[in-house]
C-alpha cells in the first residue's frame, strides 16, 4: 500500500470527508438526530437507496433539503432554529413526545460534535468553562440514543489530541460514544473498550497513535 | 357559557403580579406568544422567574423582557443571547440549565400530577452533582449552585430525580382557538407550546385565529381547552423592540 503524507487526509474537505465515511455507515430504515457543524454535511452523501428518517428535537420526525429561496416558513425550523422542509410522510410532535422518541430508545443514532471524547466513550461537548453555558437536547441525546457516533477533527486547533485518556471538559454523559469518526481514523468504542476499526486513506496506525492520547486496540480489518 | 375570548390583553393578564413564574412556550421565535410577552412588559412586571426553552436571538419576546431587566431567574437548556449571559455573570439574573427534554418533561409532569420522575439524562454530570452555578455575586463569585440531584440506579443505569414544574403562570402561542380554549398548533410551532400551557395554574393563549365553536374537529385539536383558561388574538404589532436597554454593562 503506497503512503501518502498526512496532509493529504486534512485541511479543505476535512469535515466534508468525515461527513461522507459517517454516512455510508447509515442503514436503510434508521432514525437518526444530526448536530450541528459536521453532522449537518451527513445528508447530501446518503446513497439514494437508504432511507433514513431525520429526527430534529423541536418536534420534527422527517426532515427535508433546506427550502428555497421565498420558501421558508417561520412555523418550520430545526433545532438549529434554521428553515426546513417536510419529507412526504413527516410528522410533528411537541417537545415531550419528541423527547420520549430520543429518550425511550428510538432514535438508531445520533450524531454530534465533541471537544473530547474518552477511551470509556465519556462525552464532552457542551460546555467550555468560563463560556457561555448552554446544554440544549444534547444530554438527552447520549442518554437516550441507541447509538452514539461522534463526528470531529482529531486534534483541536492547537493540535492538541480530543480523543484523550479521561475528558478534561465537563461532560454531556458518561460511556455514551459507541463510534467516533474523524479526519484520520474511525474508532468503536465496545463494552468500553476504545478500538481503532480503520484508518483514513494514506494514513498510517502509527500516525494516529501519535495523535491519539488514550489506550486503545487495534481491529484493523474487522467488519464495521 | 364557556367564554374564555379576551379582547383586551392588558387587562387580562393584569392578574400577573411582579414576582410570579412564567412557563413561556416556543423555541426560538418559532411559537412565542409575543403579544403576551409584549404585554407583561407593558404592564411593567418584574422580578419573573421564566421558564422557557430558550431566550431567543434578539431584544424581542424574552429577549424584551431581559433587556427590560424583568427576569430574576430564568429556567432553560439554551439561553444563547449573549446579553444574557452578560447579566447571569454579573449577578443580576439566575439561571437553572436544564437539559431540553427534561425541561420538556417537567412541564408535561407538573401538568399532568406528576410531582417527580427519574431520568438518565444529565445522570453523572455537573448540571446534577451540585456543582453548576444558579447565580453569581456582584463581585463575580458565585452566590448559589444549582442542588445536586437525587441518584438511583434503574437496570444497572444512573438516573436522576427531576421535579414537575408547576408555574403560577402560563404564556403559549397556537395556530387556532376557540372560545373553549381548544388549541392547534401549526408544524413546529407546536414544540413547547402544549407542556407549557399544562404547566400553568392559568394559563394564557394568544391564537393567530380565533374559530367559531365546532371548527376545530375534535380528532385536529392538539390540546383541550381544559388546559387554558385564556384566549387571546395575536397582535399584528408583535414582537416590539425595547427603545433602551437596561443592561449596566
Amino acid at each position: 500500500m503506497t503512503q501518502v503524507p498526512l496532509q493529504a487526509a486534512t485541511g479543505r474537505g476535512t469535515r466534508d470527508g468525515i461527513a461522507r465515511r459517517l454516512a455510508a455507515d447509515l442503514r436503510d430504515g434508521f432514525v437518526v438526530n444530526l448536530g450541528v457543524g459536521i453532522p449537518l454535511l451527513v445528508p447530501q452523501y446518503i446513497s439514494p437507496d437508504v432511507e433514513v428518517t431525520f429526527h430534529a428535537e423541536n418536534g420534527v420526525l422527517g426532515l427535508g433539503p433546506p427550502p428555497g429561496p421565498g420558501q421558508e416558513d417561520p412555523d418550520l425550523t430545526d433545532a438549529g432554529k434554521q428553515p426546513i422542509t417536510l419529507i412526504s410522510g413527516a410528522a410533528i410532535v411537541d417537545s415531550a413526545m419528541s423527547f420520549a422518541v430520543i429518550r425511550g430508545g428510538h432514535l438508531d443514532v445520533t450524531v454530534l460534535g465533541a471537544l473530547q471524547v474518552s477511551a470509556r466513550g465519556d462525552l464532552a461537548n457542551w460546555y467550555v468553562p468560563g463560556r457561555n453555558p448552554a446544554v440544549g437536547g444534547a444530554m438527552d441525546l447520549v442518554a437516550g440514543a441507541r447509538e452514539v457516533w461522534v463526528t470531529m477533527e482529531h486534534a483541536d486547533r492547537a493540535g492538541r489530541p480530543k480523543i484523550v485518556a479521561d475528558c478534561t471538559f465537563p461532560l454531556t454523559g458518561r460511556e455514551v460514544v459507541t463510534r467516533v469518526y474523524t479526519d484520520l481514523a474511525v474508532f468503536h468504542i465496545v463494552e468500553g473498550q476504545l478500538r481503532l476499526t480503520e484508518c483514513a486513506p494514506g494514513v498510517t496506525p502509527a500516525a494516529i497513535r501519535a495523535r491519539t492520547a488514550a489506550p486503545y486496540t487495534e481491529d484493523l480489518g474487522a467488519e464495521g | 357559557m364557556i367564554d374564555k375570548f379576551r379582547a383586551d390583553p392588558a387587562a387580562a393578564l393584569a392578574v400577573i403580579p411582579s414576582g410570579a413564574s412564567l412557563a413561556v412556550g416556543g423555541f426560538g421565535s418559532s411559537g412565542r406568544p409575543d403579544t403576551l410577552l409584549d404585554t407583561v412588559c407593558d404592564l411593567d412586571r418584574r422580578d419573573l422567574h421564566v421558564i422557557v426553552n430558550n431566550v431567543g436571538g434578539d431584544f424581542t419576546g424574552i429577549g424584551r423582557l431581559l433587556a427590560e431587566g424583568r427576569i430574576r431567574r430564568l429556567t432553560a437548556s439554551f439561553p444563547v443571547l449573549p446579553e444574557f449571559y452578560d447579566e447571569y455573570f454579573a449577578g443580576r439574573v439566575e439561571l437553572e440549565l436544564i437539559p431540553q427534554g427534561t425541561l420538556a418533561e417537567r412541564l408535561r409532569a407538573g401538568g399532568a400530577g406528576i410531582p417527580a420522575f427519574f431520568t438518565p439524562s444529565g445522570a453523572g454530570t455537573m448540571l446534577a452533582d451540585g456543582t453548576f452555578p444558579l447565580g453569581y455575586r456582584a463581585d463575580g463569585e458565585v452566590a448559589a449552585r444549582m442542588p445536586a440531584r437525587e441518584r438511583r440506579e434503574f437496570g444497572g443505569r444512573e438516573h436522576i430525580l427531576e421535579y414537575g414544574i408547576l408555574a403560577d403562570f402560563a404564556l403559549v402561542k397556537a395556530h387556532k382557538g376557540d372560545r373553549r380554549g381548544n388549541l392547534r398548533f401549526r408544524l413546529s410551532a407546536r414544540n413547547f407550546n402544549p407542556l407549557a400551557a399544562m404547566s400553568g395554574r392559568h394559563t394564557f393563549a394568544e391564537v393567530e385565529h380565533l374559530v367559531g365553536i365546532g371548527d376545530l374537529e375534535p380528532d385536529d385539536i392538539h390540546l383541550p381547552g381544559v388546559f387554558v383558561d385564556e384566549v387571546l388574538l395575536k397582535s399584528p404589532e408583535s414582537p416590539k423592540q425595547p427603545a433602551t436597554a437596561e443592561f449596566s454593562a
